[in-house]
């Protein structure tokens, strides 16, 4: 079934992703709008001999993954934003009990219960931490069902690379949207002896070894200092490895619209009718959210240049403090954004653009 | 890593989305099979298409919408906010979306349960009883697909052979239902 | 020279932090001989709790996973479910199992998992030293309730065991004392016949073990164990429940 083209909602291509990629385990609550990722995964998950469980919260899910993932199994849970808030504990003790997990935000609009709108406001809950304690979570944000479906085969590889969880940061918009998507996946594990190898740290038993803890309680002051000493050296490793982005038209660009998921897409066309009238307007998206990709903005940003970067979100403001935490002051930083449902719209964004590049 | 493939070549012509549809209706309507049965359709003949339907609290209450997007270029943002064409199954809905229809806008508005509406200037209105038409070949649920021909008919946005390629797959080689699906798109290309 | 003691191989060689006369001792030692007794050990995992417990994977010889407070039972479902021919069984106090937790450990129990859980009731908060317990009596004094625990303001002692046992899916419910010799070898019959129940695929089983906390019931050792059978037993009684 190797490279067959198919029309799929961004939330339905997350599923088939995770189960192509040999996910064994998900749990989950319903919750608008990734109800479609948890119907394809109680329909497909036991086809394949793996566990579906419905819990009874978020909480629970979270928890449950946490267990799956201490067996060794290549764990998931989804979500949107309301049930990721109630997630973040559980996310704090996978982080801190090094387990890799997958955990898919398809973001609504906030604060509290908001409505089922497509927003971007949960960048600090994913990349800032969230949880308690100083962990961080990969995040990867797909701005295409295809891409949707290739950052979710992505993120259980890094997830079991570097034991940590990983976020798929999409919104409504993407999970409800249906596209063609050409499936690329190693091809779906038939049964469960076919997914990969039960971890060595995991707990499944001691036979024939001494016996495995899964924990992330230091009693002792100095070993917990140890610990998350350890677990910065591991998250500066994927910092300088990771780091993914898309560009376009940015090197003679003076105006570089910054934005990630869906609304690059928007930024992207906004930039290419700008481009059509001779503007020099680029694109910079960040594809990981966290690592940030950093080393592009300092690339970029030299303190003789005269550079605006445009950062434009379905929210009030928060990728826009990392754009400038990476410029260091070297470029201008500009913001435009929207939310509560609200998208910021192609012709406000080249408006926008239009002035920057007077001024 | 940087994925710098994304660059497209512009040219002097501009690259112009070809349509925005909304379909629109009540539950049971068949729109949103309709539409994604458009978006295949658009996807086999290698367009770039999104298909988005309503979802959550807008879809209680009986009303049913979907918004399609087909174009020769990667497709911005699956949100229409102003629609090329309108197919409304029902006068609620052809009331609601109306006022997002472009200037030059194409309007189906099924006859046999929506009046005429008013306020059309600029607007290409095709009133046609899209339900008596279906129901004369014996099952009012074909509706849509008679919609789909009037569609068609008038924006040839797909190709009515490939239309006819896709109904085996989609009726799961149901020869009764292919059949009766052809008719309706058969009967509405004919209404032009 | 025969020998008539060695080891149980399910326990570590350490001594652990409990208090004199606490409990917890004497249910992680019954657990750790039902486990060697059932010949068990390399397939057994723990989900070990938050609470004065949260260590208990230093004493245990066998694979633990430590989940969050009262999360037990949501972490202990997935790990059965992934590892059905594996014996899985949660170790949790009365904050864990019947406060925090209190979704976790009814879901559980509704689904049927089959789990062994065995459930130490001191009523009180022992780690956070001495506050209210879902289990608290009425009268009793803690640091939350310094005039003691009053019906009116904070309800009366839950009795979670008698509310499991209300659930089609749960197998088996017993409560037990670790009041004495008798006491705790009717303690270690209950533990091994939830484990039992788990290998022969019969479904969720609890044991509640009323447990001493000298410390926080401010009495001596001796005295506590008293108070077990003379106060709690009042609210508490032992006996199969279900």
């Amino acid at each position: 079934m190797a490279h067959q083209k198919v029309l799929m909602s961004g939330n339905e291509a997350i599923a088939m992703a995770a189960l192509d990629a040999g996910c064994g385990f998900y749990a989950g609550y319903p919750i608008t709008p990734q109800n479609e990722l948890i119907g394809y995964m109680a329909k497909h998950m036991p086809l394949s001999g793996g566990v579906f469980i419905q819990s009874e919260s978020e909480l629970s899910a979270i928890n449950m993954v946490f267990g799956a993932s201490a067996a060794g199994c290549r764990a998931m849970t989804s979500s949107s934003s309301p049930g990721i808030s109630l997630m973040q504990e559980g996310i704090s003790y996978i982080a801190g009990a090094e387990l890799p997990a997958v955990i898919v935000n398809i973001m609504r609009a906030g604060p509290g219960l908001g409505n089922i709108w497509p927003a971007q406001s949960d960048y600090f809950q994913a990349v800032k931490g969230g949880g308690h304690g100083d962990y961080r979570c990969i995040t990867l944000a797909p701005s295409s069902v295809q891409e949707a479906y290739d950052l979710t085969l992505s993120a259980f590889e890094l997830a079991d690379k570097y034991r940590i969880p990983v976020f798929i940061l999409g919104d409504g918009m993407l999970g409800q949207m249906m596209e063609p998507l050409t499936v690329s996946g190693p091809g779906r594990p038939e049964t469960r002896d076919q997914r990969p190898e039960t971890k060595e740290w995991a707990a499944s038993g001691c036979a024939g070894r001494k016996p495995n803890v899964v924990k992330s309680f230091y009693l002792n002051m100095g070993d917990l200092e140890k610990f998350n000493l350890k677990l910065q050296e591991k998250y500066k490793g994927i910092q300088a490895k990771e780091q993914l982005q898309e560009t376009a038209y940015i090197d003679d660009a003076r105006v570089i619209l910054t934005a990630y998921g869906t609304m690059a897409r928007i930024a992207k066309s906004a930039v290419e009718k700008l481009r059509e009238k001779g503007k020099k307007a680029g694109l910079l998206r960040p594809i990981t959210l966290w690592p940030f990709p950093r080393k592009i903005f300092n690339r970029l940003a030299v303190s003789d240049k005269q550079l605006t970067f445009l950062t434009v979100e379905m929210s009030y403001g928060q990728m826009v403090e990392d754009v400038q935490l990476a410029v260091e002051g070297k470029a201008r930083v500009e913001f435009l954004g929207r939310s509560g449902g609200g998208i910021p719209s192609e012709e406000a964004i080249i408006n926008k653009t239009l002035q920057l590049l007077k001024n | 890593m940087d994925k710098k493939d994304n660059e497209q070549r512009i040219s002097g012509r501009e690259n112009k989305v070809i349509e925005r549809l909304v379909i629109s209706g009540f539950g049971g309507q068949g729109i949103m099979s309709l539409g994604k049965f458009i978006a295949l359709c658009a996807m086999r003949e290698n367009k770039f298409v999104t298909f988005i339907p309503a979802y959550g609290a807008e879809v209680r209450g009986g009303t049913s919408h979907c918004a399609i997007i087909i174009s020769d270029k990667a497709i911005a943002s699956a949100q229409c906010e102003e629609i090329d064409t309108l197919i409304a199954m029902n006068e609620p809905s052809a009331i609601k979306f109306t006022p997002r229809l472009k200037k030059g806008a194409h309007l189906f508005v099924n006859a046999s349960m929506a009046g005429k509406p008013r306020r059309l200037k600029g607007l290409h209105l095709h009133h046609i009883r899209f339900t008596d038409i279906a129901s004369r070949l014996g099952n009012a649920k074909v509706a849509n697909m008679v919609a789909l021909g009037a569609y068609i008919a008038r924006k040839k946005i797909l190709s009515v052979r490939n239309i006819i390629k896709i109904l085996p797959e989609i009726f799961k080689q149901n020869t009764l239902l292919i059949h009766l699906n052809e008719q309706a798109l058969q009967e509405g290309l004919k209404t032009k | 020279m025969k020998k008539v003691f060695s080891r149980t191989k399910s326990l570590r060689d350490a001594d652990t932090h409990y208090c004199p006369g606490c409990g917890h001792g004497i249910a992680h030692r019954l657990i750790a001989e039902v486990i060697d007794e059932l010949g068990v050990r390399e397939k057994t995992i723990a989900v070990t709790p938050v609470g004065c417990a949260v260590v208990a994977y230093d004493y245990w010889n066998f694979d633990c996973v430590e989940s969050a407070h009262g999360r037990g039972l949501a972490v202990a479902t997935a790990i059965k479910r992934l590892h059905p021919d594996k014996i899985i069984f949660t170790y949790q106090g009365d904050g864990d199992l019947a406060a925090i937790g209190t979704a976790e450990t009814i879901h559980a129990a509704n689904r049927g998992e089959n789990l062994t859980v065995v459930f130490i009731n001191n009523t009180v908060y022992g780690m956070t030293g001495g506050q209210m317990a879902p289990t608290t009596l009425i009268g009793q004094k803690t640091t939350t309730t310094p005039q003691g625990r009053s019906a009116r303001t904070e309800g009366y002692p839950l009795k979670i065991s008698e509310l499991l046992a209300q659930l089609p899916g749960v197998y088996s419910v017993e409560r037990t004392y670790a009041d004495s010799t008798q006491g705790i070898f009717k303690t270690k019959a209950a533990i091994k016949n939830a484990f039992k129940n788990q290998l022969e695929n019969k479904g969720f089983s609890l044991v509640e073990v009323l447990s001493a906390c000298p410390t926080y019931w401010n009495m001596p050792a001796a005295e506590s164990l008293e108070w077990i059978k003379k106060t709690m037993s009042k609210e508490f009684p032992a006996g199969k429940i279900k």
